[in-house]
């Protein structure tokens, strides 16, 4: 299956039997990868299969505990992140690394002034930035403050950085999670350029549909090892998700058309002030029935969030009315919760686990009243519980007394949505529900919705994964900037409701 | 990733012992340089503090004082909170034990003076520790920052009282009258005779039992009841306990005042065990040993105990080592107590790497 490499030059990158533990844990084991000049290689695993550590190793983070890596042909060694940029490899973080203050010009020439004094540097900088933005069709205004951009133009700044500082092989870190559909596909035309002029791109992901639209060759990750490399051409989609969970996977979401009931959770210009006095919510108003999945589609940080937490409780409204049933729904998550309304929250680590307690701990988090014999916790029930949940949801290890850290994002994810859907609530808010989760778990999950609203259960699903909110939902409200730009059915396309996602209303782009 | 977790034993035991080894170490080098013998002064210590029935007895009346401190301490941390206002709780707290043992001591029996003088003690250190606790809920003011300054506020309200209100008229000295047997906590000597100990004339007393009693509460609180796991949410992931509907106000509230309660209890011991008065500074720094005595114990109450059997040692010792070496005096011992605050707090990680590395190394040679 391997590539022949390519006839006229060595390989830009050569791995050779890299390996790489973290205690017990063999992160990276007897990777041998070859990119060649002047490909767009893409690398796809679920979470955990080790690409994050590999790239990491290329990029100097990381000492590989063995193997040796070429560049060019040569062998070299990459102590840090400065070796690699000398060696002309560059990064684009997941997370941008910019300083927003900043300026697109200042933040281009961060850590390559060229000496004491700023004004020659910065002119060299603005002459070689005019030249990259000309060379790779990449226009973006020096003299903009980067944190003002939006974020398909501030990666593009990440780019700029990287090609500023002479780098002929570009690794990207899953780039699309925050883009539009659009904006996507401009950074594709833009990687595509970057190859035609000769540069390398390693594209890490674990989206097969931009694997197959953007890539030349692709190799799949799974528990650390390289298991396939294969000419895009010559793969599918299917064959991909096969390599990456090591036997066959419903893509699909199977399910029947929806019956819904009476309005269970109804949202009436909802509207929200941060802390900071920025309007998140703009006056939103929805209604989710029983029996139904309303899917939120939307680039992240439109206000899905603050959506989220309000319904919950989380977050006082500053205007507008949530209720649950007929009932005004108080601003106390543990109000809400009485009312039989159930969150699963979009980020796991940061609000829905406690990843230092044990399984069981977190089993019963929010719900610790019908786990107490006077002030004393009722520890035989909590532990019961967390078995059932755990034998429900096929959690692996199941084993209440393991720390929460030390499961996998799918198994901590499991634990989460067992915790609320074992109460029995009318509506569930979901957030973000396969977040970095693999694909078997995608799986369960899906289908564990379905199972919910078919039995009456009234379902909001938020998730920047658009795919999956179409799959899932009965109908689609699509965010932007704090709005519900428009609503679509289940058989919208996706270029209608990316549309939407870009801030475009509903009927001006017809 | 991160690396993979030490073992459990090396995490609680010997990473603390490790520490602990380099700061004395460090002590020793210090010892050394002011030109004594390091071994000698140890023996000192060590025979100063365990090796006779009277040396036992004040070690334990010291590291009566430091469980409190220290649980207070701990109890706080669990809750996310930092409270390095014990000095200032404990001082407070003296005032409620001293207040009821002067109010009752002529009329009834210590035994019916005890509890509420506990509770007296207690409920003035949860006052002082209120006040930081509200302006950290509501106002966002660092308790670390406001704690202390309450310390200072605690000092000088206590030398106006001891000087203003309860002196007796006519005495010089500030300090209330003496408490009548009815206001006295019984000495332990009978009891610590019973296990072949004489402790002469030191002043161990019952409220090392109430010590004991309280860490094991702490305990209970902390890993058994419903206010526990609210707390201990709350101190691992804000976001997560306010998720779960636990107020944060409320929260911590009742973690600081637990805290500051548990600060005041302290003053039992010397003002009730010891001195049977209400003394200027009565505290002597161990609000801040309880610091010390938290982070070593890493905020277990049975740490805590352990940790603060050790500061005892190193109190009572030191007090014998300064009085056989007079070059070596009892600033040798904060500097020791500063060490090990050092190393087993600032620095609780500086040998974790390299022990993860060792062990990281062993499996892999298991494995292998």
């Amino acid at each position: 299956m391997s590539q022949t490499p390519h006839a006229s030059a060595a390989p830009a990158i050569e791995l050779i039997g890299v390996d790489k533990r973290f205690g017990a844990v063999r992160a990276n084991r007897d990777i041998h990868l070859s990119v060649a000049q002047g490909e767009i290689h893409g690398i796809v695993g679920e979470n955990g299969a080790g690409k994050s550590t590999l790239m990491s190793i290329l990029y100097g983070f990381y000492q590989a505990d063995a193997g040796e890596i070429r560049v060019d042909g040569r062998p070299v060694a990459i102590p840090d992140s400065q070796a690699a940029i000398a060696l002309g490899i560059g990064m684009v973080h997941q997370h941008f690394m910019l300083v927003e203050p900043f300026t697109v010009l200042e933040n281009v020439m961060l850590g390559a002034e060229g000496g004491a004094l700023l004004a020659k540097g910065r002119a060299d900088a603005r002459a070689e930035l005019e030249r990259l933005a000309r060379d790779y069709a990449m226009q973006v205004d020096p003299d903009a403050v980067v944190g003002e951009l939006p974020v398909g133009l501030q990666q593009r700044v990440e780019i700029l950085k990287a090609l500023f500082r002479g780098a002929k092989t570009l690794i990207l870190d899953e780039p699309t999670g925050v883009l539009t559909p659009e904006e996507a596909d401009h950074l594709f035309r833009i990687l595509g350029r970057l190859r035609d002029e000769g540069k390398t791109v390693i594209l890490i992901t674990h989206k097969l549909r931009e694997i197959m639209a953007a890539t030349d060759a692709v190799s799949v990750m799974r528990r650390g090892e390289i298991v396939a490399t294969v000419r895009t051409a010559e793969t599918s989609v299917e064959a991909l998700a096969e390599a990456m969970v090591g036997r066959r996977v419903l893509l699909r979401v199977e399910k029947g058309p929806a019956r819904p009931g009476p309005a269970r959770l109804t949202v009436e210009n909802a509207r929200v002030v941060d802390a900071l006095g920025v309007e998140r919510l703009r006056g939103v108003s929805l209604t989710v029935r029983a029996g139904e999945i309303v899917g939120i589609a939307g680039v992240s940080g439109n206000g899905q969030s603050e959506l989220l937490e309000a319904i919950a409780g989380i977050r006082p409204l500053t205007s507008g009315a949530i209720r649950i049933g007929p009932e005004m729904a108080p601003p106390s998550p543990a109000l809400v919760r009485d009312m039989k309304l159930a969150h699963v929250p979009e980020d796991r680590h940061r609000m829905g686990l406690v990843t230092r307690f044990e399984a069981r701990e977190n089993a019963v988090l929010g719900y610790l009243k019908g786990f107490t014999r006077g002030v004393f916790l009722d520890r035989a029930a909590i532990r019961e519980r967390c078995m059932r949940d755990m034998a429900d949801f096929d959690v692996r290890p199941p084993d209440p007394s393991l720390r929460t850290a030390n499961f996998s994002g799918g198994n901590q994810q499991k634990i989460v949505l067992a915790r609320e859907i074992a109460v029995d609530p009318d509506v569930l808010i979901v957030g973000q529900p396969t977040r970095g989760v693999d694909v078997g778990a995608i799986e369960a999950i899906h289908r564990r919705l379905i199972e919910l609203r078919d039995a009456g259960k009234a379902i909001l699903l938020v998730s920047v994964e658009l795919e999956e909110v179409r799959a899932l939902s009965d109908r689609v409200l699509v965010m932007f900037d704090g709005r519900v730009m428009g609503e679509a059915g289940a058989d919208a396309t996706e270029a209608e409701i990316g549309l939407m996602m870009a801030g475009v209303e509903r009927g001006a782009a017809a | 990733m991160t690396p993979a977790p030490l073992p459990r034993w090396v995490d609680l035991i010997l990473l603390p012992l490790l520490n602990l080894s380099v700061a004395f170490l460090v002590a020793g080098l210090v010892v050394l340089a002011i030109g004594e013998d390091p071994l000698e002064a140890t023996r000192i210590l060590l025979y100063g503090a365990l090796g006779w029935g009277e040396g036992i007895g004040f070690t334990l009346y010291y590291a009566t004082s430091f469980i409190f401190t220290g649980l207070a301490v701990a109890v706080a941390f669990h809750a996310g909170l930092f409270n390095i206002g014990g000095e200032g709780q404990a001082y407070v707290g003296g005032l409620g034990v001293a207040v009821v043992c002067l109010a009752l001591d002529r009329y009834v029996q210590w035994w019916i003076t005890a509890p509420l003088a506990a509770l007296g003690g207690a409920a003035f250190g949860a006052a002082w520790a209120f006040v930081p606790a509200y302006l950290q809920a509501t106002r966002g003011s660092h308790v670390v920052i406001t704690t202390i300054m309450f310390n200072f506020i605690a000092a000088s309200l206590m030398i106006w009282l001891l000087v203003d209100v309860l002196a007796p008229p006519g005495q010089m000295s500030p300090e209330s009258r003496t408490f009548e047997a009815g206001g006295r906590l019984p000495q332990l000597d009978g009891l610590m005779a019973l296990i072949g100990v004489d402790t002469g004339s030191a002043p161990v007393n019952l409220s090392l039992i109430l010590a004991l009693l309280a860490a094991w509460g702490v305990w209970l609180l902390i890993w058994r009841t419903r206010l526990g796991y609210e707390m201990r949410t709350f101190g691992a992931n804000r976001d997560a306990a306010i998720y779960a509907g636990v107020s944060p106000l409320r929260i911590t509230v009742v973690a600081m005042l637990i805290s500051g309660g548990l600060a005041g209890l302290m003053a039992l011991n010397p003002v009730m065990g010891e001195q049977h008065r209400l003394l200027f500074e009565f505290v002597g720094g161990a609000g801040f040993v309880g610091i010390a005595v938290a982070l070593m114990g890493r905020a277990h109450p049975a740490g805590v105990v352990a940790a603060a059997l050790l500061f005892g040692v190193l109190y009572q010792g030191g007090a014998e080592l300064a009085f056989e070496k007079p070059a070596i005096t009892r600033d040798m011992i904060v500097m020791i107590q500063g060490l090990v605050i050092l190393f087993a707090g600032a620095l609780e990680f500086l040998f974790r790497p390299a022990l993860g590395r060792l062990f990281a190394g062993a499996a892999r040679r298991e494995a292998a």
